[in-house]
């Protein structure tokens, strides 16, 4: 089995593990963000290049470094492999690139967002963002629409990571939707006068990493951190039927599926579950979630917020520690 | 004019027919390798040191040996002629004069890669050349070259073409593989590389046109005599499309190794400036490649004259060099800006990145946007200084080429020409009057 050591942390890993995998075993200090990549799906990840990292030392018989940094969801681990993540300046400022420019288009709406408190993309600029962008034209805009009777496609925010495509491809049968158009004014809609409309289709919305796909049910319902998440479950003839209820007060405003550790769906759920059983009587509740992954929602409720980790004091300690470069670019 | 591999008998009325063509002694390599062994044409081709003529120049003879080969699954060969890189149509003029040279190279190729279908993928704006190609296919069916048992050798050989739907992406090979598939043309994440899994999942070649067809002179003549012409690794005739402020733009065949210098002011190629003017720049391989400024293009740092080979072209790195990428010549004299140009080729990557990894999709619209506010004379202050932070923030973040090829013209312009980009900031008034620009390149040292 392959050993691979990710920011001086060594472990062993199965072949064909990738690193960004690797590094979630090792844990969430060492683990780079990802925002296209889902492991739950095939075929995903690799396109919005947050999770790059660089890859000091090829593998033990080849100890030279790979010239550019390459996107640890689709790159496997070889033995004696050293990658260098978050103790890496040129990864940080790399990483601060991208992040820059997912959201020179991104309309930056979180008040108004129902996304919000659970984005990815909000926890990704908080962590690795600048505080201020350098973007001063106008950002590109398309109209709302609906794409299928209960979810919302607000093309603005969509960071075009493919994950919602992927879901249909290998979810669904009779894929009705994918991406039209080329380069920054690439947008996701459906096919020619196609709604999705089957019986998966909502797990489009949770998969997307930002509140591009919403569920039409739920809209300017309730900010997320003021519901409170709690596991249940029902006997369902198509899925698994363990889900999470959203409440506010008594009454379920959402449902939807169980996330993990990284945020990704645990088991799909169907859109009987998802968008028609919102009454507490149609559940079996089994008592709060456990929100692993720091969140607003688990704010002094359910688990202390902790912070991965502050990118940007992170970067001043590195600065500091190296001969601060004058060269000028 | 030195050996003409390629471009013989060009001029010769006919030449695109099968008749014609034959008339000339073609398809004379064929016959002959047929009746090699598939793997003495791969040796051929390594001995002879041809590299790929598409931009990256990378040894064919090794390309084709990397093809996996598993038992009972088909290979296959593709031809890239998606040639969409500004400044570059030689393969364009190739394929309308000469088409049957491109289908014996693939026949041979195939031959020697062990493929039953091949394709062409041809770029879609080119559909006069497509009628070409189906025109001389059909004659090559009828002469018994392509079909069942090619000329009594038991040799299969089916041959498509495929026009595209005209993205300058699709020239990138796996975005090419996925657009042959039918879907839409965004390049696969690698590895896998199409050797192993290509085209439907099968190992799959993928050579630019003029690679393909370099290798019916070398059959002809042996690998040992083409790897004479040329000058160390760079071995062979390289057919270059000058274009820009010379007196004969066209498509020149040159063997390698000619001086830069004599292929502008030679009166055999280039013929010199236009109008008697100065050189400024040059941009020697396609619009993706550096920009250099006179004196870099003609000698390089260390004070050699510049060759056109692989090698001279990319001496001193990105810092003082360029690369001979897919052979587009562009030169530009005294009057020319820069700036605008470069805007024009950043709007070109603007408009064809394919918008699947976000530092391209964003960034060559970010880089536009700046470069025209540059251009209008909005530019600001900071400006040049943002461009150059940009491209170095998509440069090897990507997960194909374009956005490497879309990041280097704007850093190599910055490099040479960064007092131009602020005489436009700071002087947008003095933007109309085109003699302003001469001698606007950065005197100190070249930057990283």
């Amino acid at each position: 089995m392959p050993k691979v050591t990710i920011d001086g942390k060594e472990i062993e890993v199965p072949k064909g593990t990738t690193i960004l995998q690797a590094a979630r075993m090792l844990g969430p200090d060492v683990a780079p963000p990802a925002m296209c990549y889902y492991s739950k799906l095939s075929k995903s990840g690799g396109y919005c290049r947050t999770c790059i990292v660089r890859v000091t030392k090829m593998n033990s018989q080849n100890p030279n470094p790979m010239p550019k940094p390459v996107a640890s969801c689709r790159t496997e681990v070889m033995d004696g492999m050293e990658v260098v993540n978050y103790t890496s300046e040129q990864v940080l400022t790399d990483r601060k690139g991208v992040v820059e420019f997912l959201l020179i288009n991104h309309p930056l709406d979180c008040p108004v967002c129902d996304q919000a408190g659970e984005c990815h993309l909000q926890d990704l600029g908080y962590e690795n963002g600048s505080e201020k962008t350098r973007y001063d034209f106008e950002r590109r805009t398309y109209d709302m629409i609906d794409i299928g009777k209960n979810i919302k496609l607000h093309m603005n925010r969509c960071i075009l990571c493919y994950r919602c495509v992927n879901t249909c491809e290998q979810l669904t049968d009779g894929r009705v939707h994918g991406v039209l158009n080329r380069g920054d004014v690439a947008e996701i809609s459906t096919f020619i006068e196609k709604a999705i409309d089957n019986e998966f289709s909502g797990n489009v919305i949770d998969v997307c990493p930002v509140g591009a796909l919403t569920d039409r049910t739920f809209r300017f319902k309730s900010r997320v951190w003021f519901t409170k998440p709690v596991d249940a479950h029902r006997d369902c003839k198509k899925c698994s039927g363990k889900v999470r209820l959203w409440f506010k007060g008594a009454e379920v405003l959402r449902v939807t599926a169980r996330k993990d550790q990284w945020g990704e769906v645990e088991d799909w759920i169907c859109n009987e579950c998802r968008f028609d059983k919102k009454n507490v009587s149609d559940w079996e509740l089994e008592g709060p979630s456990r929100i692993s992954h720091h969140s607003v929602i688990s704010q002094g409720h359910y688990e202390l917020a902790k912070l991965k980790l502050d990118t940007g004091r992170q970067l001043k300690n590195l600065k500091e520690g190296k001969q601060k470069s004058t060269a000028k670019k | 004019m030195g050996k003409q591999l390629l471009l013989e008998n060009i001029n010769t009325p006919g030449i695109d027919t099968m008749a014609g063509y034959r008339a000339q002694g073609g398809y004379s390599s064929l016959q002959k390798a047929l009746k090699m062994k598939p793997e003495e044409i791969v040796e051929e081709v390594k001995k002879s040191g041809l590299r790929g003529r598409g931009g990256a120049g990378f040894p064919t003879g090794m390309k084709w040996s990397f093809i996996a080969k598993p038992e009972g699954v088909p290979r296959h060969l593709v031809c890239n002629a998606d040639e969409s890189e500004p400044g570059t149509f030689k393969d364009r003029f190739l394929m309308q004069h000469k088409p049957h040279i491109l289908i014996e190279g693939m026949i041979i190729s195939s031959f020697a890669l062990g493929c039953n279908t091949s394709y062409i993928y041809i770029r879609g704006e080119l559909l006069y050349v497509y009628h070409i190609l189906e025109k001389a296919i059909a004659e090559a069916y009828e002469a018994g070259f392509l079909g069942k048992n090619i000329m009594g050798s038991g040799f299969d050989l089916d041959l498509y073409v495929q026009p595209g739907g005209g993205a300058y992406i699709c020239g990138e090979e796996t975005a090419l593989i996925e657009s042959l598939e039918g879907k839409r043309g965004n390049p696969r994440i690698k590895p896998p590389f199409p050797a192993v899994a290509g085209v439907w999942g099968r190992p799959t070649v993928v050579n630019n046109v003029e690679t393909i067809s370099a290798t019916v002179p070398i059959i002809n003549m042996g690998g040992d005599e083409y790897a004479k012409i040329g000058v160390g690794k760079s071995t062979g005739t390289k057919l270059i499309s000058a274009c820009g402020h010379i007196n004969k733009p066209g498509v020149y065949e040159i063997e390698m190794g000619v001086p830069v210098e004599e292929f502008i002011y030679s009166e055999q190629y280039c013929g010199g400036i236009r109008n008697g003017k100065k050189l400024k720049a040059v941009v020697a391989g396609g619009s993706s490649v550096p920009i250099l400024p006179a004196d870099l293009i003609l000698k390089t740092a260390k004070g050699e004259p510049r060759l056109m080979t692989y090698e001279s072209l990319s001496d001193g790195g990105f810092q003082t060099g360029t690369m001979l990428g897919s052979g587009g010549f562009i030169v530009m004299d005294e009057t020319t800006s820069v700036v605008k140009n470069l805007w024009n080729f950043t709007r070109f990557y603007h408009h064809e990145s394919c918008g699947q990894c976000s530092p391209c999709r964003e960034g060559t619209g970010w880089m536009e946007k700046v470069l025209h506010r540059i251009v209008e004379g909005h530019g600001k202050q900071t400006d040049v200084d943002l461009l150059w932070d940009i491209q170095s923030k998509i440069d090897g973040k990507t997960i194909c080429p374009l956005g490497d090829a879309a990041s280097w013209p704007v850093a190599s312009a910055i490099r040479h020409f960064r007092a131009e980009f602020e005489e436009y900031i700071k002087n947008p008034q003095n933007i109309k009057d085109e003699k302003h620009y001469y001698n606007l390149r950065n005197q100190k040292a070249p930057v990283a």
